[in-house]
């Protein structure tokens, strides 16, 4: 990520796309449920969330296949939702490709250039320099099905760029890809937009590829926007129980706010557990129910009771452990029985496993570690 | 065990192969092969009504006399005559002029009903299959009474008042367009419709989003991928079409001059069949072209994976 790039916190700078209030019904169904949005020039934007949460809708409109039912959608200040696709100066990258068959590579290239009567020099041109920047030279004269998958994918995302669009939209871009390849081509995605420095607005469900490849993340849930925010913020400091829950793991304990002074905020949990958080993001009263996020890579884990520790200590017994090469999982089952994920990296090679199966262990955690969700 | 195994797998996978090649051998080639024996013959006042009669029993000398008596004098007459060469073209004018419409009137319905919601579409390929359940002779009775001068339509068109004496449809080239291109409609629009029900509507979607609005998308990239749908329909139309007797013949009236007309003529009226053989065998080969064609069509869309 470019160090400094943060056009969404300077309130002088006007969006480049803006949905206004957008609501989209298809049946009796809300799709997208007056959402307010805004997408900075420069910017590679993510729309992440499950199945149905309408973020392929959203891209839709802004690419012009489907017309907002209330609010409106801006591009560079102009409402855009009566001009036709055919006239945006946006582009879209199909999950399913959608390469022309009959048209060659370099067919397939051009075919956004030919639409707008481009000399044909200059369409050759535009073609061969696409073609360098996607790395597939010398397959110009090729048809669609002789290339491999990741070929074909690039041919999608050169045919996309050829008309250097305001806003280049990617649908599910490396759904259809093995895991290798997605990785590398999520790198290959972030240089060409550093190089290009064009707007990317990428739909996905990965929350590891959103993570990966954008400067910002809009977290979708069923036609609303969950969160908004830079993919350390949405990991660190997540606005909701939801959100905590969809992007990685994390482990919620529920309590009610006994005091909040100059420390933070003091939590009572079950079995007269006491936890404290640094800070709160809201303004949190007592007596209020709250829930302790907490990320498992934070939680430290101690075969013996720490010391002099009263806070954000509990105990439990293990019930579980995953090796997953780089760490280990912990099932902790805690006296009330609710059960708390710590992981541990396996930073040393050779290590006898100090905790195991049925042993009683205590976790702790630092109060910045925890997060008070109030939503 | 195994070899045995192998060895009957090998001639199951055989006799698959062979049955289809087998059956044409049986019922075309050697059909096709009688047809131009025929066609060397000289017709004659005989049973069968031509000489010479090869006769397999009297063996070698048998096909000596065989031989010595065959000749391309029915070739000859199809040359020497222009009303061969005359009913040629207009079979062949009948047949491009009638695919040309079909085409037009069946690329708009097979794009309807490959564009129409899919439960909708079975109903619609019922409906276009529906005419097959009446037996065709009737269907093209049926013709005759509309088009007859107190038929349906000059009623319905003098009642709109389009005509004000009634139009003597029958016995036209116009009958036999109507005729032909209602008959085979369906041989155009179901190969149309197949090809266009499987094109992925993305595509359409990825036009327009590069910049092409519907009607250059639909040049540049529907009709493009329905060519060989374009070329089943129009082979399937245009080969029989060059063919037909019966549609002409009852709604084109005894002035037409088309190949399958004269062709019944020289076999029925004259008794000639080695001149009606030679018209055969010369059709056949006016028609290995736009077949050859269609191959060459076929083996391409194979190649190209669509």
């Amino acid at each position: 990520m470019r160090r400094g790039f943060a056009p969404w916190t300077d309130p002088s700078v006007r969006p480049l796309v803006r949905f206004e209030a957008v609501t989209k019904r298809f049946g009796g169904v809300v799709a997208v449920d007056r959402l307010d949005l805004d997408i900075y020039e420069g910017e590679f934007f993510a729309l992440l969330g499950p199945s149905g949460c309408g973020k392929t809708t959203l891209l839709r409109m802004l690419a012009g296949f489907e017309r907002p039912d209330e609010g409106c959608v801006r591009l560079g200040g102009d409402d855009i939702a009566r001009v036709p696709p055919y006239r945006r100066p946006v582009n879209m990258m199909f999950q399913s490709y959608a390469l022309f068959p009959h048209l060659t590579v370099a067919g397939n290239v051009a075919f956004g250039l030919k639409q707008d009567r481009v000399p044909r020099r200059e369409i050759e041109a535009r073609v061969a320099e696409m073609l360098a920047l996607v790395k597939l030279d010398g397959m110009a004269g090729r048809k669609p099905h002789q290339l491999s998958g990741g070929q074909r994918q690039r041919v999608a995302l050169a045919r996309s760029l050829a008309k250097r669009p305001k806003v280049l939209l990617l649908d599910e871009p490396l759904a259809a890809l093995d895991k290798k390849l997605r990785e590398e081509t999520q790198f290959e995605l972030m240089d060409l937009q550093k190089r290009l420095g064009t707007t990317f607005v990428i739909v996905t469900h990965d929350q590891e590829e959103a993570m990966t490849v954008a400067h910002r993340i809009a977290v979708m849930d069923r036609g609303r926007l969950a969160q908004v925010a830079t993919p350390q913020q949405l990991y660190e400091e997540p606005a909701s129980r939801w959100v905590a829950g969809f992007i990685g793991d994390v482990n919620l304990l529920e309590g009610a706010v006994v005091a909040v002074d100059a420390q933070g905020v003091a939590i009572g949990g079950a079995g007269g557990r006491r936890y404290r958080v640094a800070a709160a993001a809201c303004p949190v009263r007592p007596g209020q129910q709250v829930a302790v996020a907490l990320r498992p890579e934070k939680l430290r884990l101690a075969a013996e009771k720490p010391e002099g520790v009263g806070e954000n200590c509990v105990a439990g017994r293990v019930g579980d452990i995953a090796y997953l090469g780089d760490v280990s999982l912990y099932k902790i089952r805690l006296d009330d029985g609710a059960v708390v994920t710590a992981s541990r990296a396996n930073a040393s090679r050779l290590t006898d496993r100090a905790i195991a199966w049925d042993d009683q262990v205590w976790l702790t955690w630092t109060p910045d570690a925890g997060i008070l969700l109030t939503g | 065990m195994d070899a045995r195994n192998a060895m009957s797998a090998g001639w199951g996978a055989r006799l698959v192969l062979w049955a289809p090649y087998l059956w044409l051998v049986a019922f075309f080639l050697v059909p096709f092969l009688i047809v131009i024996k025929i066609s060397l013959s000289q017709a004659a006042i005989a049973l069968p009504p031509y000489v010479p009669t090869l006769d397999l029993a009297a063996g070698w000398s048998g096909l000596k006399t065989f031989v010595a008596g065959i000749g391309l004098d029915s070739y000859r007459t199809l040359i020497s005559d222009d009303i061969y060469a005359l009913s040629y073209l207009k079979s062949l004018e009948v047949a491009t002029v009638s695919t040309a419409i079909l085409l037009v009137i069946g690329y708009p319905i097979a794009y309807g009903m490959a564009r129409a919601p899919r439960r909708l579409q079975a109903v619609l390929v019922m409906l276009v299959i529906l005419p097959f359940w009446t037996s065709f002779l009737i269907r093209v009775y049926a013709w005759i009474n509309i088009l007859q001068t107190d038929g349906l339509l000059n009623r319905v068109l003098a009642d709109l008042g389009i005509i004000h004496a009634p139009v003597a449809w029958l016995s036209s080239d116009t009958a036999i367009y109507i005729g032909v291109v209602y008959s085979y409609l369906p041989f155009m629009v179901l190969p149309l419709y197949a090809t266009l029900e499987k094109m992925d509507e993305t595509l359409l979607e990825a036009a327009a989003d590069l910049g092409a609005p519907r009607w250059k998308a639909f040049w540049q990239v529907t009709v493009p991928l329905s060519l060989p749908g374009i070329g089943a329909g129009a082979l399937l139309c245009f080969i029989p079409i060059t063919g037909e007797f019966v549609i002409p013949d009852l709604l084109g009236g005894s002035e037409t001059l088309m190949i399958g007309q004269t062709l019944w003529t020289e076999f029925f009226a004259n008794k000639d069949w080695p001149v009606a053989s030679a018209i055969a065998v010369v059709l056949l080969l006016l028609l290995v072209v736009p077949i050859a064609v269609y191959q060459n069509l076929q083996m391409r869309s194979v190649e190209g994976g669509s």
